[in-house]
């Protein structure tokens, strides 16, 4: 499946005071691919969702968001574009309901471009939103203060946020990250939805089973370095995987 | 029948129970419920200057400026996160510029004031501009350091009178204007505020003071933001000073003074913070009161921070919160 080329990033460097952080990374993400980057503790995966959402500014190499350089833009000019991220870290607006959350999006210039003209009030357009991502309106669940949210919700209010910029690429960091199975097999439809509404995805993952249910791709990162891409099930059998997640022990 | 085996129960009324902020309004009771706490506030402000005597409306007038003030810090540390503890250097900014086109240029008052406020917030924005990006003690030092900047420069360079200020200025051309422009001003400051952090803008203000990691990653600038809201917070504090020049029709180095940074951050604290009209009610407590301890000398000191300790050990919400959980509950006493 070769629709357009969404993201193309080549010969990725980035250096954190002698550190090598992601040396030499390239790929191309194209329209509507869920694309999983695994990888051991420590190996560089969030560091390459910050270079590409602009948080961190890369020391070489390019970032094309559908042919147009990104590398070196402000975090907010690349959301603008509609290469938005999720945090591993949730980052709710805490005090505030959480319908109120997605104001904050639907104000920016992207939004607001494409709303222009449009009538209706914000707040219904987000409470609509959080219904769709799986907050119960009749729990009255959209006007609770995001502070006091269980975790499951707060995971769901990050990938609101991104939705309600209407992104073209959603970069995902471990959505998955401290949720119960349960939890984890609610969100899938809501991602698969997002695919199928033509969102690329990349996922940052550590829960594999689960990503590969939806991934369409993996791509194995260790030491900042891509050592395999593929389809989930040949990158898992490829040796090199094998050692970066087992140690060299696991060989034996 | 002994304490022990009666308890107090608190009831909301039932107005509150709807929504913390969206009112259903029913009946003419529950309006006037809401409505009579707003009307009292305005209601006494428009009344004070009439019978209060000449010394005390200069008491007056100080309180609405200090009281402004507060609003701008409230405004700036509770919704955009911002801890200003220079808030005199828009007073010098606006007096001064004000003051300064006035003696020099001879504008007339109704043109220096307005002029020195727009002034002062632009000024004043570009002096905090480069700090916008640092957060929390270190934008709070360095707009600590600002004035005291600003009155060495005029102390070496010997310009705008120097030590010695600028004196015959303009006054406001009579004691009711003077009242009412500054009531009129304070309460525009007051109510624009409230509303103007319900609205989208302040929403998103207040997501930056959250985390303004999401409102960047929102696709959102934050500096432009937040440089919006320091130039408001400005021209509100320019305004004052370029009114507090005219007020006494002399402008001098104490414009820059300490007291328009701290008084009315204390007055924020004891009114209640991140509530508006706390700050507001904080500083026409705070200002006659240490008007009213003059007498006291130095001990005036000692009070008045023994005051405000007690405040922060046992009030710490404020007056406001605490006068508003009263006004909205029932308390009524029952067997256990």
């Amino acid at each position: 499946m070769a629709g357009e080329l969404m993201l193309a990033v080549e010969g990725l460097w980035k250096v954190f005071g002698g550190i090598l952080a992601i040396s030499g990374v390239s790929f191309n993400l194209h329209r509507g691919e869920v694309v999983g980057i695994i990888g051991p503790n420590g190996a560089g995966k969030t560091t390459l969702v910050n270079l590409l959402s602009g948080f961190v500014k890369p020391d070489k190499g390019s970032i094309r968001f559908r042919g147009e350089r990104v590398d070196g833009l402000p975090p907010h000019k690349i959301a603008s574009r509609g290469l938005v991220r999720t945090f591993q870290i949730m980052r709710p607006f805490h005090s505030m309901p959480a319908y109120k959350n997605l104001i904050v999006p639907l104000n920016s210039p992207r939004v607001r471009k494409t709303r222009a003209g449009a009538l209706g009030d914000l707040d219904s357009v987000a409470i609509d939103i959080l219904e769709e991502i799986g907050f119960e309106r009749d729990a009255r669940v959209p006007y609770k203060t995001a502070g006091s949210l269980p975790l499951g919700y707060l995971k769901r209010l990050e990938l609101a946020r991104c939705l309600a910029m209407q992104p073209e690429v959603v970069l995902c960091d471990e959505v998955f990250s401290g949720m119960s199975m349960s939890e984890i097999a609610s969100m899938i439809p809501l991602l698969e939805k997002m695919q199928m509404n033509g969102i690329t995805l990349m996922m940052v993952e550590h829960r594999l089973r689960e990503l590969f249910k939806l991934a369409d791709r993996v791509m194995v990162i260790n030491f900042g370095e891509k050592i395999a891409d593929g389809p989930p099930a040949l990158v898992m059998a490829d040796p090199a995987v094998k050692k970066a997640y087992m140690g060299a022990e696991g060989q034996q | 029948m002994t304490a022990s085996e009666q308890r107090k129960k608190r009831i909301e009324r039932s107005i509150t129970v709807r929504s913390r902020s969206i009112y259903a309004l029913s009946s003419w009771r529950e309006m006037t419920f809401l409505l009579l706490p707003r009307a009292a506030l305005v209601a006494s402000l428009c009344i004070l200057p009439l019978v209060l005597g000449m010394y005390w409306q200069r008491v007056f007038c100080a309180a609405a400026i200090y009281a402004m003030l507060a609003l701008a810090f409230d405004f700036l540390a509770q919704f955009v996160g911002l801890v200003c503890l220079g808030l005199s250097m828009f007073i010098g900014l606006g007096g001064y510029i004000s003051g300064g086109l006035n003696h020099y240029w001879g504008w007339p008052i109704w043109l220096s004031i307005p002029a020195a406020s727009l002034a002062g917030a632009v000024l004043g924005t570009l002096a905090l501009v480069p700090c916008l990006r640092l957060r929390g003690v270190y934008f709070a030092i360095i707009s600590f350091m600002l004035p005291l900047f600003l009155v060495s420069l005029i102390i070496a360079t010997s310009i705008l009178g120097s030590t010695e200020g600028i004196s015959s200025l303009d006054n406001l051309p009579n004691i009711w204007i003077e009242q009412y422009l500054i009531i009129g001003a304070l309460l525009l400051v007051l109510f624009g505020f409230r509303r103007l952090v319900t609205e989208d803008f302040g929403v998103i203000l207040q997501g930056i003071k959250d985390n303004d990691q999401a409102v960047k990653a929102s696709g959102i600038d934050i500096t432009a933001y937040r440089i919006k809201a320091v130039f408001l917070a400005a021209c509100i504090g320019s305004f004052c000073g370029a009114y507090l020049s005219h007020l006494y029709g002399w402008l001098g180095l104490s414009m820059f003074a300490m007291d328009f940074s701290i008084l009315p951050i204390a007055a924020t604290v004891m009114g209640g913070m991140g509530t508006l009209a706390g700050p507001v009610i904080g500083a026409f407590i705070l200002t006659p009161l240490s008007e009213g301890l003059r007498g006291f000398g130095q001990l005036r000191v000692v009070l008045y921070s023994l005051l405000l300790l007690g405040f922060i050990l046992y009030k710490p919400e404020g007056i406001l919160n605490y006068l508003e959980r009263k006004y909205f509950q029932f308390e009524r006493w029952e067997k256990v």
